[in-house]
C-alpha cells in the first residue's frame, strides 16, 4: 500500500468514527451499519429442526452465503442435497431433480421470513422494520438481535426470531413458531 | 287509386305484416357463432363447445387500475365477496385466501384417491420407511414447511406433494395487499366463471352489468372487464349501434337525394317503400332459414339501401313525365322493365351463390341479400306504379343525363385506357396473390386490436389457459374417459421428462377413475394392520409410530368413504378446471388434456406434432392444434367463397347469354363489369389493403349493380343512341349506391368498412366503365 492511501484510508476511518454515534452505545444503528459493511459473505451452517412430534431434532447443514444487496443462497448438503436461492423478489427451490420458482410477493409468510435473514445480513433496518418489531441487547462483542413479526397473521406462524453475533457477525439465527417449534442454526464463517 | 291496385297493395300489406311478425319474434345474436361452419369437422367442433359452451366461454378477466396498490387490493377483496354471493357467477378467484381454502379441505380430505405415489408397496414396512424418511427430509429442507404441519396426520407426505403439482401445473400471479397483481404491479386482477354460458349473451350483459355495479369507484380506481362474454356483449353493442347508425344515416341521405329529385313527400315514401320492405323480408327470410339472425346482417340493412333504391328511382327518371298516368306506367313497363328484370336477375344469381357457403356469416348475407333484392324488386314492379300520383313532377334531369352522354360517344381510346388498367390491375394481383387474402378471422371480428392485445396481457398475468395444443379423448361414458385419459397421461410423460412438453393437465388428476381410486385404496392397510407396520418401520426413527394415530385415523376413514365423484367438486377450482376438461356431448363423452409448450429451449412455445403423435400411436387419442384449425377453417371458407363467387359469376354469364339471345353481347355486359372489379381490387391492393371474406361480397355487389348500368347502355345501344333520360336515371342510381356505401365506409366495424370501401369505389368506376365499353367502334356503325 502507498502512503497516500494508507492516509486516505486513515481519513476515512476517522470520518466514519466521527459520523457514529456516541462511541461506546451499542445501538441498533451501530448494529446496521456495521452489517452494511460486509458486501458478502460465505459461511457454512448446521440447522436443528425441534419438532414436537419428534423425539430429537432434525438435522440438516450447508453453506450460506450472500451477496449485497439482495442476493441469498442456501445450499443444504446433508442430509440430502437442496439449494435456495434468493434474488430480488424471487425465490428459486432446486431438491430432487425438481426446480420450483416462487414469486415472493405471493407468499408474504415466506418472504417475511427470508427478509429476516437477507435484511440482517444486508444491514437494511428499514426493510427489517417494515416487518418486525426490533430489539437489541447485549454489546457490540454480544448482541441478541429479536425480531417480531409486526403482522397479526404472520405471527400466528412465527412467535419471534432470534439472531444472535459478535460485531457485524452473525452466529446463531433462532426461529420459534407459534406451534413450540423452532428452528436452532448455528452460522460459521467461511474465509 | 284504382281497383287494379287494390291486390298488390293487399299482398304487400300481407307480406309485410308476416314479416314484421316474424322479424319480431326472432333470434337476434352477436356472438361467434356466426363464424363458425355449419358442418364442422371434430377438431372445429371442440372449437365451438369451447368457445360456446365451456368454461372458457365462461371466463371474465377482471381488472382494477388506477390508485394504488393497497386500494387496489381492497377493491378486489371488496368485488369478490360481492361477487362470490351472487349467483350469476359460479366462481370467483382473486388468489385470497378465503379462495382457495375449500380447494386446500379437498386436497387434505382426498389425498389417498388423488396422490399418484398411492401404489401397492407404499404402505408395507418398507414402503412406510422409505416415505417417511422422505418426508423427514422435506421438513429439514427449507421446503418443509406444509409436510412440518402436518407431519403427525400426513407423514407420507401425500399433500405436500398434492400442492406442488398444483403449483406446477399453472403459474399464478403474484399477490399485493392480499390479491393477484398483475406483474408489473399496474393493476389488480379476478378471474370469474359466469354461471351462465358464454353463448347467452343476455346473461354475460347481466354478469358484466353486476361486476359494474358490485365496483364502487373510489381514490381513482377504475374497472375493466375482458373475455368472451364481455367480448360478445360489446360487439353486440357495437354492431347494433353500427346497424343503427349506418341505418339512419344511409336513409337520411338517400331522403335528401329522394327529396332533390321531386319535393315531394309521395315520392320520398315511394323511393323508401321498395328499401324498407327488402330490408324487413330480408331480416324475415333470414330467421325463418336459419332460426338466428347474425348482428351483422343487420348491418348489410344499409347496403341493401344503395341497391334497392335504385328500382325506384330508374322508375321515377325514366318513365315519361308527359304521359298521362296510366299509359305512363304501362310504357316504362314496357320499355325498361325488361333490363331491370335481367339486371335484379343477375344480382340474385350472384347473391344466391352465397348460400351454399358452409359459412353460416356468408350464408345469412346471401340469404338476406335474395330475399330484400327480390322483395324491392317486386314492389317496385307491382306496387309503386299503382301508387304513384297522377302528377308526378320530377326534376328534369336531361341536361344533365345529355353531358354524360358525352362520355359514351367519347373516343374508342379511353375503352383501350380502361382495358389496359384493368390488364395491369390483373397483373398486380397476381403478382401479389400470396399475400393478397388474410390468413386468420381477426380481420373480421368487431372487437377492436387494442381491447383484444388487453386481454392477451390479463390473459397472461392470470396464467389463464392458453389452450392451443390440446390432446382430445372419445369415450362411451365418463368413466372410460378418465381411464382413457390416465393411459394417455402415462404416455406423455416420457416426453415431459424429454423437454418435448413443459406438461400437460388431465382430468384424471383432478378426478382418477373408479378403477384408479380403488387400487389406491388397496394399497392401504386396516387400521390394525398399519400400526403394526409403523411400529416396525420407524425404529430408531425421531419419529415414532404411537404420535401417528391421526395419520391411522385418516386412512382407514379413507378406506371407508364412497369414490370421490364429480359431485364432491363442484363449487370449487378442482370442479371448473374438471368442467374445461370432462366434457359430455351429444356423441358421447370427452377428454380434453391440454399440453404446455416449453418456454425456453430450441423448440420454445412450439410443440412438435410428430413426437406427441408417436407417443399416442395405438390409442384413440387425437393431437390438436387449434391455431392451425382455426386458421384452415378460416382458409377453408376462402376458398369456398371464391369458389362459390366464381360459379355465381359463371352463372351470371349463362344467363345473360341466355337472356340477350347472344354470347357476344352478354361479353359487352359483362366486360366493363369485369374490368371494374379487377381495376377495384387492383387499387385496394395497391393502397395496402389485405382482403377478407368481405371484400368478396363486395366484388359481387360490383358485379350486381354495375349489371344495371352495362344492361342500360347495352339496351340504349340497341336503340341507337342512349337517351339522357336513362343517362340521368343511372347517374342518380349510381350516387345512392355511393351515399349508401360511402356511409358504409365510414363504419368503425373493421367488416362493414372494407364492403363499404370496396362497393363505394366499385360503383365510381363501374359507370364510366360501362359507358365507355358501350361506346360503338366506328367499325359498327
Amino acid at each position: 500500500m502507498t502512503r497516500l492511501a494508507e492516509r486516505l484510508l486513515l481519513l476515512a476511518l476517522l470520518a466514519w468514527a466521527l459520523a457514529a454515534p456516541a462511541a461506546g452505545a451499542w445501538t441498533l444503528e451501530r448494529l446496521m451499519q456495521g452489517l452494511a459493511q460486509a458486501r458478502s459473505a460465505r459461511a457454512s451452517f448446521v440447522e436443528k429442526k425441534t419438532v414436537a412430534v419428534l423425539e430429537r431434532p432434525l438435522v440438516s447443514s450447508g453453506v450460506l452465503s450472500f451477496a449485497a444487496p439482495d442476493k441469498l443462497e442456501k445450499r443444504t448438503l446433508r442430509p440430502r442435497p437442496e439449494l435456495l436461492r434468493l434474488e430480488g423478489e424471487t425465490l428459486t427451490l432446486e431438491r430432487a431433480g425438481r426446480r420450483s420458482v416462487l414469486d415472493l410477493r405471493s407468499y408474504p409468510e415466506v418472504a417475511a421470513f427470508v427478509e429476516s435473514i437477507r435484511g440482517t445480513l444486508a444491514g437494511d433496518r428499514k426493510a427489517l422494520e417494515a416487518l418486525y418489531r426490533l430489539s437489541l441487547e447485549g454489546s457490540e462483542a454480544s448482541w441478541v438481535l429479536t425480531l417480531v413479526p409486526a403482522d397479526p397473521a404472520m405471527r400466528a406462524l412465527v412467535e419471534r426470531i432470534r439472531i444472535a453475533g459478535r460485531r457485524s457477525e452473525l452466529s446463531v439465527i433462532e426461529i420459534l413458531q407459534a406451534n413450540g417449534d423452532s428452528s436452532l442454526m448455528s452460522v460459521q464463517r467461511l474465509p | 287509386m284504382t281497383r287494379r291496385a287494390l291486390l298488390p297493395l293487399a299482398l304487400w300489406l300481407a307480406a309485410i305484416a308476416v314479416a314484421a311478425a316474424i322479424a319480431a319474434g326472432a333470434r337476434y345474436t352477436a356472438d361467434l357463432s356466426g363464424f363458425l361452419p355449419r358442418s364442422p369437422s371434430p377438431a372445429q367442433q371442440l372449437l365451438v363447445e369451447q368457445l360456446r359452451d365451456g368454461a372458457v366461454g365462461r371466463m371474465m378477466l377482471i381488472a382494477i387500475e388506477g390508485s394504488d396498490a393497497g386500494a387496489r387490493a381492497a377493491h378486489s377483496r371488496r368485488l369478490a365477496r360481492a361477487l362470490r354471493a351472487d349467483a350469476r357467477f359460479a366462481y370467483v378467484a382473486n388468489g385470497e385466501a378465503a379462495g382457495s381454502a375449500r380447494e386446500r379441505a379437498l386436497l387434505l380430505e382426498h389425498r389417498y384417491r388423488l396422490s399418484p405415489a398411492v401404489e401397492a408397496g407404499r404402505y408395507t414396512e418398507a414402503g412406510l420407511r422409505a416415505a417417511i424418511g422422505d418426508t423427514l427430509d422435506l421438513v429439514s429442507s427449507s421446503a418443509g414447511g406444509l409436510a412440518q404441519a402436518l407431519l403427525a396426520r400426513d407423514p407420507t407426505g401425500e399433500l405436500a406433494r398434492l400442492v406442488s403439482m398444483q403449483m406446477e401445473s399453472g403459474s399464478r400471479p403474484p399477490l399485493a395487499g392480499g390479491a393477484w397483481a398483475s406483474r408489473d404491479g399496474s393493476r389488480a386482477l379476478l378471474l370469474a366463471l359466469t354461471a351462465a354460458d358464454g353463448a347467452d349473451t343476455d346473461a354475460q350483459e347481466a354478469a358484466a352489468a353486476a361486476v359494474r355495479a358490485a365496483f364502487e369507484p373510489a381514490q381513482g380506481a377504475t374497472l375493466r372487464l375482458s373475455g368472451p362474454g364481455v367480448f360478445a356483449v360489446e360487439s353486440r353493442m357495437l354492431i347494433r349501434g353500427e346497424a343503427t347508425r349506418l341505418g339512419v344515416l344511409g336513409t337520411l341521405l338517400v331522403a335528401a337525394l329522394l327529396l332533390a329529385l321531386a319535393r315531394s313527400p309521395a315520392v320520398l315514401a315511394l323511393g323508401l317503400l321498395p328499401v324498407l320492405t327488402g330490408a324487413l323480408v330480408g331480416v324475415a327470410a333470414v330467421a325463418v332459414g336459419f332460426g338466428v339472425v347474425h348482428g351483422i346482417t343487420l348491418g348489410f340493412g344499409a347496403t341493401l339501401i344503395g341497391e334497392a333504391v335504385d328500382y325506384a328511382i330508374y322508375l321515377f327518371v325514366q318513365a315519361d313525365a308527359t304521359r298521362a298516368a296510366p299509359e305512363r306506367t304501362r310504357a316504362w313497363l314496357a320499355e325498361f322493365w325488361p333490363a331491370i328484370r335481367l339486371g335484379v336477375l343477375t344480382s340474385l344469381l350472384g347473391f344466391a351463390a352465397l348460400l351454399f357457403s358452409g359459412f353460416p356469416g356468408l350464408a345469412q348475407l346471401g340469404l338476406y341479400s335474395v330475399a330484400g333484392i327480390a322483395a324491392a324488386a317486386l314492389v317496385t314492379r307491382y306496387l309503386l306504379p299503382q301508387l304513384l300520383p297522377a302528377e308526378l313532377r320530377v326534376r328534369d334531369l336531361s341536361a344533365f343525363g345529355a353531358r354524360f352522354a358525352g362520355l359514351a360517344r367519347a373516343h374508342p381510346g379511353w375503352r383501350w385506357l380502361v382495358m389496359a388498367l384493368a390488364a395491369g390491375a390483373a397483373l398486380l394481383l397476381v403478382a401479389q396473390r400470396d399475400g393478397l387474402w388474410a390468413r386468420d378471422m381477426s380481420a373480421l371480428n368487431p372487437i377492436s386490436a387494442e381491447s383484444q392485445a388487453y386481454d392477451g396481457v390479463l390473459r397472461a398475468d392470470l396464467g389463464a389457459p392458453d389452450t392451443r395444443y390440446l390432446i382430445v379423448l372419445r369415450a362411451a361414458d365418463q368413466e372410460s374417459a378418465l381411464a382413457a385419459a390416465e393411459e394417455v397421461a402415462q404416455a406423455l410423460e416420457p416426453l415431459v421428462a424429454a423437454g418435448v412438453l413443459a406438461g400437460f393437465d388431465s382430468p384424471s388428476r383432478i378426478l382418477p377413475s373408479r378403477s384408479t381410486q380403488e387400487a389406491r385404496m388397496a394399497a392401504l392397510p386396516e387400521a390394525a394392520v398399519l400400526r403394526q407396520r409403523l411400529r416396525a418401520a420407524l425404529r430408531g426413527s425421531p419419529l415414532r409410530a404411537e404420535r401417528l394415530e391421526g395419520f391411522v385415523q385418516d386412512v382407514a376413514r379413507a378406506r371407508g368413504t364412497p369414490p370421490l365423484a364429480r359431485e364432491d367438486l363442484k363449487g370449487s377450482a378442482f370442479g371448473l378446471a374438471l368442467d374445461s376438461l370432462l366434457l359430455e356431448g351429444a356423441s358421447g363423452w370427452k377428454a380434453l388434456l391440454p399440453l404446455r409448450a416449453p418456454a425456453q429451449g430450441p423448440s420454445a412455445y412450439t410443440i412438435d406434432p410428430a413426437r406427441v403423435r408417436a407417443a399416442l400411436a395405438g390409442s384413440q387419442a387425437t393431437f390438436l392444434d387449434l391455431k392451425a384449425e382455426a386458421d384452415a377453417l378460416y382458409s377453408g371458407y376462402l376458398r369456398e367463397a371464391l369458389a362459390l363467387s366464381l360459379a355465381g359469376f359463371a352463372a351470371i354469364a349463362l344467363l345473360l347469354a341466355v337472356a340477350l339471345g347472344s354470347a357476344a353481347r352478354a361479353g359487352r355486359v359483362l366486360s366493363p363489369l369485369v374490368a371494374t372489379v379487377l381495376i377495384t381490387a387492383g387499387l385496394l391492393a395497391a393502397a395496402g389493403q389485405v382482403f377478407n371474406l368481405l371484400h368478396l361480397v363486395g366484388f359481387l355487389l360490383i358485379v350486381a349493380i354495375g349489371s344495371n348500368y352495362a344492361l342500360f347502355f347495352d339496351r340504349e345501344l340497341a336503340r341507337g343512341e342512349p337517351s339522357p333520360r336513362v343517362l340521368a336515371s343511372l347517374l342518380l342510381a349510381n350516387l345512392t349506391t355511393l351515399v349508401g356505401f360511402g356511409v358504409l365506409a365510414s363504419s368503425s366495424l373493421g367488416v362493414l368498412r372494407s364492403l363499404g370501401l370496396t362497393v363505394s369505389l366499385g360503383a365510381l368506376l363501374a359507370l364510366p366503365c360501362a359507358a365507355l365499353f358501350s361506346a360503338r367502334r366506328p367499325d359498327a356503325r
